[in-house]
């Protein structure tokens, strides 16, 4: 029988050297037509900051397509200079941000176009596993009404922990990992 | 059993991994979610993931011994093994990163505050893509125990973290490779947050002769098997 998958271990809180030591979160140059930032804060339980989590995003692009062999639509776009991968630390005050472009919509499982989300991995010490969740967009509302995904969570306030709000010109997207602001978390 | 039913609560279905609650393992009691997670269908989203790593590999990225002008202190060792997907296939040209304690068990992390020494030699921090075949290979030493504060006399066993993405998302994983024969992984609620016992013993590398350098480096062999396989996505692995 062949073993079954390694298992996770928590990430610690040294791995700043070697994982961060090249900076990912610009995902496109400052004077991108369509940049975005996204940027957030990490809380624990009790309302600290998370001052040494390590968060992850993988996205589309603009067209809705992955830079991914395993996206062979080739009718949509694909920008071979945007990789769809960024990787940032959290801060002394628990805070990350991204600058990319907002992804165009994905199929779901029946081939629907979902409404458009990023994929979050977040990693901290006390975390024995990577924690997934997704950032959808505020000025998508009608998209968000109908998502199958959105909408499988009854609890509109849980619900809303997975929507972005507007600030000022750039999208707050907080990360609560436990407590009663919790954001949803997702599993395979 | 009251944890497993809890995590059942939560949605938890990796059986392999440890749960996000694990008490003995302080950290995690503020930072474990309680609700329920959401469990995603497969999409184009988490079979797909980053080709991360392709060209920023520099040449002295798998070889911790010499990324300074002398040799760090320690016993020399090569760590190797394959990255295969949860089929048994190889994961090819996939980056491979590690970062290690020194063999005093200090990083150079300036969040380190063990009083053991630093070693102007040696930064621990390595990475690598896997050939055709999947295999990775580092040189390194080998890492000291260190102290940490989650209880008193808690010892961290030695160890060295992984960090792999694999062909996707759902593939992503941090782990970390302990070494044969540690007594202190009995102790340690990191590697026992890993509840089934053969599951824990897959994060132990083995000594290999067959990798060991005569008059140079002892070696040590670490597979590395990743989640999300392809072929039967809900299918339970073990
Ligand atoms: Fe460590």
């Amino acid at each position: 029988m062949s073993p079954g998958p390694t298992p996770s271990q928590t990430i610690g809180p040294f791995f700043h050297d070697a994982l961060l030591d090249i900076d990912r979160s610009d995902l496109v140059s400052s004077d991108h037509p369509e940049a975005i930032k996204i940027q957030g804060t990490v809380y624990d339980g009790a309302g600290e900051i998370v001052p040494d989590a390590m968060v992850e995003i993988w996205q589309a692009n603009r067209a809705g397509r992955y830079n991914h062999p395993a996206d062979d639509r080739e009718d949509l776009s694909l920008d071979e200079d945007f990789s769809g991968f960024g990787r940032t630390g959290t801060d002394a005050g628990g805070e990350f941000s991204f600058l990319t472009v907002k992804p165009g919509p994905v199929p779901g499982p029946d081939g629907r176009l979902q409404a458009p989300y990023v994929m979050v991995s977040v990693f901290a010490r006390g975390l024995p596993k990577r924690l997934v969740t997704r950032i959808y967009f505020p000025d998508e509302e009608e998209a968000n009404a109908v998502d199958a995904v959105l909408s499988s969570i009854d609890d509109q306030a849980f619900r809303r922990t997975l929507i972005a709000r507007d600030e000022s010109g750039a999208l707050r997207f907080d990360i609560h990992l436990q407590g009663n602001k919790q954001t949803a978390f997702f599993g395979f | 059993m009251a944890q497993r039913t809890g995590e059942e609560a939560a949605g938890y279905r990796r059986e392999d991994d440890p749960p996000y609650l694990y008490p003995d393992y302080v950290a995690t009691r503020l930072r474990a979610p309680k609700k329920p997670l959401i469990i995603l269908p497969r999409t184009l989203s988490d079979t797909t993931g980053p080709a991360y790593g392709r060209g920023l590999i520099g040449e002295l990225d798998d070889d911790l011994t010499s990324q300074h002008s002398g040799e760090p202190l320690g016993e020399r060792i090569i760590v190797t093994g394959r990255v295969l997907d949860g089929d048994g296939r190889p994961v090819r040209s996939s980056l491979v990163e590690i970062w290690q304690a020194n063999a005093s068990g200090r990083y150079t992390h300036e969040g380190d505050r063990h009083p053991a020494p630093l070693d102007p030699n040696f930064s621990g921090a390595g990475r690598c893509l896997t050939d055709g075949e999947g295999r990775y290979r580092f040189v390194t030493v080998k890492p000291g125990a260190y102290p940490w504060k989650n209880h008193d006399n808690a010892w961290r066993p030695a160890h060295i973290h992984f960090s792999l993405f694999g062909p996707a998302f759902r593939s992503r994983l941090i782990t970390q490779m302990y070494f044969p024969g540690d007594p202190l992984l009995e102790h340690d609620p990191i590697f026992r947050s890993v509840r089934d016992r053969e599951t824990r013993r897959c994060m132990i590398s083995t000594f290999d002769l067959e990798t060991t350098q005569p008059e140079w480096a002892l070696g040590y062999r670490f597979d590395i098997v990743l989640g999300g396989r392809d072929a039967a996505p809900m299918e339970n692995h073990r």
